[in-house]
C-alpha cells in the first residue's frame, strides 16, 4: 500500500475524512459499502476503545463501531488535520 | 398460523433499530403470534388487524441492512421477499426507515423497489428528527420515489391510523421510476441525489447521545459503568425480586393445602397437591424474577446501551475469538440458553456462531436460579454488606460470573482449536439513546414469560408427575406400628427413584452427593427447574415436613444430632456442579435444531459433564479441608 494512502484505521489523527473507496469485492467489503461507505461520504471519528479495540465513526447521521481490521479496508482522504 | 381467508399480506422490512418492532406492536397490539418459517429456525412473528372490513396480516421480518444477506436472519428476510420462503402471497412491503438516518436507508429501499412488489415507505421517529433540527420534505420524497410515504411516531401511535388506511389499496403503491443499478455505489449515488433534494434542513447529531456517551464510553468510566450495570443486573434479579417471590410461594402452599384438605383423601389428591401443585408451583415462583431479568435485557437493548456494552466488551470478546455481538447472545443466555442460542442467528460468522452456541449453556440461565436461590438461602448468611447489597447477593453474583468467565474461556479454547479460522467482520450500529417504549417492552416480556410458563406447564408438569410416580412406587404398604412420618420415609427409601439415585452413587459420591441429590439431578436433566421441585418432594417428605413453606428452611434445619440434610461442602459442590451442569433437554433440542446435527449437542453434553464433575470434585475437597 502506498505511503500516502490512508485508511479509516488512521482516522483518529484526522477526525474528518472523505471516503475514496472500499478495497475488495468479498462480502465483507460489499457490506461496508452497504453500510454507507461509498465515495465522497463524509466520515467523522468519534472514539476508540482502549487497547486497540474497535473504533466508532459517524457517517450518514448514524454511528457505527468497527474493528481496525475492517477499518483498514476503507481508503479515505483527510479533510482536516492530515 | 390461523389467518382469515383473503387477508392482505404485508411484510415489515427495515434495518435493526429502525423502530420496526415498535411499529409492529402499534399496528397489531398484543395479538402477535410466533411461529416458524418452513425449513429454517428463525422465528416468524405475524399479527392480524382489521381495517374497516378488510383483514390484514403483517409479518415482521428480521432486521436487515441489505438484501445481500450475511447472517441467517438476513437470509430469511431476503429469501422471504424473493418468495422462496413460505406460501404467503405478498401483497406489499412496508419499508420502515428511521427518519434520522434516512440517508443510509434510502439505498436499501431502492434495492427493495427493484423487486417490483408494491411498497410503502414508513419514516419512523419523526419527532426525534424534528427535535434534532431535521426537516424532510415527505411530499417531494413521495414524488421522487413514486410510492406513498407516511411519517409515524410508533411509540405514541402517531400516523398509525393514516398508515392503516393505505393498507386498503396496495395496488396504488406504485414502484415504477426506479432503474436497476449495476453496483452498490451507483445505487447510493442515486439515493444521495434524492436525499439532497428532499432534505430541507440537515439533522444534527443527538446532543443527548453525545453527552451520555462521553461518560458511558469513556475508557475508564465506561468500564466502571459496565461493572455497575452487571452488578445491578444480578442484584436486582436476586435481592430485589425476593418480596414478590415470597408472596408467590405462600400462595402456592396455600393452594396445595386447600386441595389436600378439601378433596377426598387418596392417591389422586396426593398426586395433585404433592406432585403437581408443588412441582409446578415451585417453578412458577420464579416468574417475578424472570420477568425482571427480561425487562432489564429488553430495556437496555431498546435504550441503546446494549450496543455500547458490546463495544466496551468487544476487546475481551476479541481475545476469546468472538465479537461484541456474541456478548448479547451470551447475556440473553443468562435468562435462558434457548433464546440465547436462537439469538446467535444475528452473528454473521458461522464459526463465531457455533462457538457461541457451544458455550451459551455455561452462562447461568434463570432455571439454575431456583437451585442457587434455595442453596444460598440455606447455607450463606444473609448479612448486609452495604445498603441493599448482601453476602447472598454477592455469592450469587460470583456464581454468575464463574459461569460467564467459563463461557469466555471455553470460547477462546474452542476458537483456538476446534473452530480455528479467519474471523468475519465486526460492525455494530450504535443507535441514539432513546427512552424505551413501555408497551413494546411489556409485549416482549410477556412473550418470554408465556414461553416459560408453557414449559412449566408441559415439560415440568410431565416431569413432576413422572418423578412423583417414581417416588411413590412400588407402593409400600403402611405399617400400622409405624408413624405416618416413618411410613413416608420407608416409602421413599424403597421407591424406584431411590434405586435409581443409589445406582448413580458410584459416579456422584466423590462429589459429596447422596442418592437424594442424585434424584434431583435426574430431574434437572429434564429441566433444571425440576431439581428443586424434585428435591422438595424428596426432602419435604423424608424430613417429615408437611408444608412446603420454605424448602430452604428444611435444608438448613439441623436434626437432633446437629447435622443438616446437606453438608456445607456438599452444598458448595452442588452449587459449582450446577454452574457447569450438563444442559437440559430443551437446550439439547435447540442446539440440535440450530446446528442441524446430533454431533454438537452430544459434544456439549460430554464436555460439560466432565467439566462439572471435575470442578465439583475440587470444590468438595477444598470445602472439606
Amino acid at each position: 500500500m502506498a505511503d500516502s494512502q490512508k485508511t479509516l484505521a488512521d482516522l483518529s489523527e484526522i477526525v474528518v475524512a472523505k471516503v475514496l473507496t472500499v478495497l475488495g469485492d468479498d462480502p465483507v467489503s460489499e457490506r461496508l459499502r452497504e453500510m454507507g461507505f461509498t465515495p465522497n461520504t463524509t466520515v467523522y471519528f468519534e472514539r476508540q476503545a482502549p487497547f486497540g479495540g474497535p473504533i466508532i465513526v459517524s457517517l450518514r447521521n448514524y454511528q457505527l463501531s468497527l474493528r481496525p481490521s475492517e477499518a483498514r479496508l476503507i481508503i479515505i482522504e483527510g479533510l482536516s488535520g492530515a | 398460523m390461523p389467518e382469515p381467508e383473503n387477508a392482505l399480506n404485508y411484510a415489515l422490512v427495515g434495518s435493526p433499530n429502525s423502530g420496526k418492532t415498535t411499529l409492529f406492536n402499534a399496528l397489531t397490539g398484543m395479538r402477535a403470534k410466533t411461529g416458524n418459517y418452513p425449513g429454517v429456525t428463525v422465528d416468524r412473528r405475524a399479527g392480524n388487524l382489521k381495517v374497516g372490513n378488510t383483514d390484514v396480516q403483517i409479518t415482521d421480518l428480521p432486521g436487515s441492512y441489505s438484501l445481500q444477506a450475511i447472517s441467517e436472519e438476513e437470509h430469511v428476510t431476503s429469501r422471504y421477499l424473493r418468495g422462496e420462503l413460505g406460501d404467503d402471497n405478498l401483497d406489499g412491503i412496508v419499508f420502515v426507515a428511521d427518519s434520522t438516518s434516512l440517508s443510509r436507508s434510502l439505498p436499501f429501499l431502492l434495492n427493495i423497489l427493484n423487486l417490483n412488489i408494491p411498497t410503502i415507505l414508513v419514516c419512523t421517529m419523526i419527532d426525534e428528527c424534528k427535535a434534532r433540527g431535521g426537516d424532510i420534505d415527505f411530499f417531494k420524497l413521495k414524488a421522487e420515489l413514486g410510492i406513498p410515504v407516511v411519517g409515524v411516531v410508533g411509540n405514541q401511535g402517531l400516523g398509525v391510523t393514516d398508515l392503516k388506511q393505505f393498507f386498503l389499496e396496495p395496488q396504488k403503491w406504485k414502484t415504477s421510476g426506479v432503474p436497476t443499478f449495476e453496483s452498490t455505489e451507483q445505487r447510493f449515488e442515486w439515493a444521495d441525489k434524492i436525499f439532497e433534494k428532499v432534505l430541507r434542513h440537515p439533522i444534527s447529531e443527538s446532543n443527548l447521545t453525545r453527552q451520555i456517551d462521553r461518560v458511558l464510553l469513556h475508557p475508564v468510566l465506561g468500564i466502571l459503568v459496565f461493572a455497575v450495570f452487571i452488578s445491578v443486573f444480578f442484584q436486582s434479579i436476586f435481592t430485589w425480586a425476593a418480596p414478590a417471590m415470597d408472596l408467590f410461594s405462600v400462595w402456592v402452599s396455600q393452594l396445595a393445602n386447600y386441595c389436600s384438605n378439601t378433596l377426598p383423601p387418596g392417591f389422586l389428591t396426593d398426586l395433585l397437591s404433592d406432585g403437581i401443585i408443588q412441582g409446578v408451583g415451585a417453578v412458577l415462583v420464579f416468574v417475578p424474577q424472570i420477568a425482571i431479568l427480561f425487562t432489564l435485557i429488553f430495556f437496555f437493548e431498546a435504550s441503546g446501551y446494549m450496543a455500547r456494552a458490546a463495544f466496551v466488551i468487544d476487546r475481551l470478546m476479541g481475545w476469546a475469538g468472538l465479537e461484541g455481538r456474541c456478548f448479547i447472545s451470551l447475556l440473553s443466555s443468562y435468562a435462558c440458553a434457548v433464546p440465547g442460542i436462537m439469538a446467535t442467528r444475528a452473528i454473521p460468522s458461522p464459526r463465531d456462531r457455533l462457538a457461541t452456541i457451544l458455550v451459551a449453556p455455561l452462562t447461568t440461565c434463570s432455571a439454575r436460579l431456583p437451585v442457587y436461590a434455595v442453596l444460598i438461602s440455606a447455607f450463606v448468611p444473609d448479612t448486609a454488606v452495604w445498603g441493599p447489597f448482601t453476602v447472598q447477593g454477592f455469592t450469587l453474583m460470583g456464581l454468575y460470573l464463574l459461569g460467564g468467565f467459563s463461557a469466555i474461556l471455553f470460547a477462546a479454547i474452542f476458537k483456538r482449536g476446534l473452530l480455528r479460522g479467519a474471523s468475519l467482520p465486526f460492525f455494530l450500529e450504535l443507535p441514539p439513546y432513546r427512552f424505551p417504549s413501555f408497551k413494546t417492552i411489556t409485549v416482549q416480556v410477556m412473550g418470554r414469560l408465556k414461553v416459560f410458563v408453557r414449559d412449566a406447564g408441559s415439560v415440568i408438569l410431565a416431569g413432576s408427575i413422572a418423578l412423583w410416580l417414581l417416588l411413590n412406587f412400588p407402593h409400600h404398604q403402611p405399617d400400622s406400628n409405624l408413624s405416618d412420618l416413618q411410613n413416608k420415609q420407608q416409602q421413599i427409601e424403597r421407591s424406584y427413584a431411590a434405586d435409581l439415585g443409589r445406582s448413580l452413587e458410584p459416579i456422584f459420591s466423590p462429589l459429596g452427593f447422596d442418592w437424594k441429590i442424585n434424584i434431583g439431578l435426574i430431574g434437572s436433566f429434564a429441566a433444571r427447574e425440576l431439581m428443586i421441585s424434585t428435591m422438595a418432594q424428596v426432602y419435604a417428605v423424608s424430613e417429615g415436613g408437611d408444608d412446603f413453606n420454605s424448602f430452604a428452611g428444611v435444608l438448613s434445619k439441623e436434626d437432633e444430632n446437629g447435622v443438616k440434610p446437606i453438608s456445607f461442602a456438599g452444598a458448595m459442590s452442588l452449587l459449582v456442579f450446577f454452574v457447569y451442569a450438563p444442559l437440559c433437554l430443551s437446550t439439547v433440542a435447540v442446539v440440535r435444531r440450530e446446528t442441524n446435527s446430533w454431533r454438537w449437542p452430544i459434544f456439549i453434553l460430554c464436555y460439560m459433564f466432565i467439566l462439572a464433575w471435575v470442578a465439583s470434585f475440587i470444590t468438595y475437597r477444598l470445602a472439606l479441608a
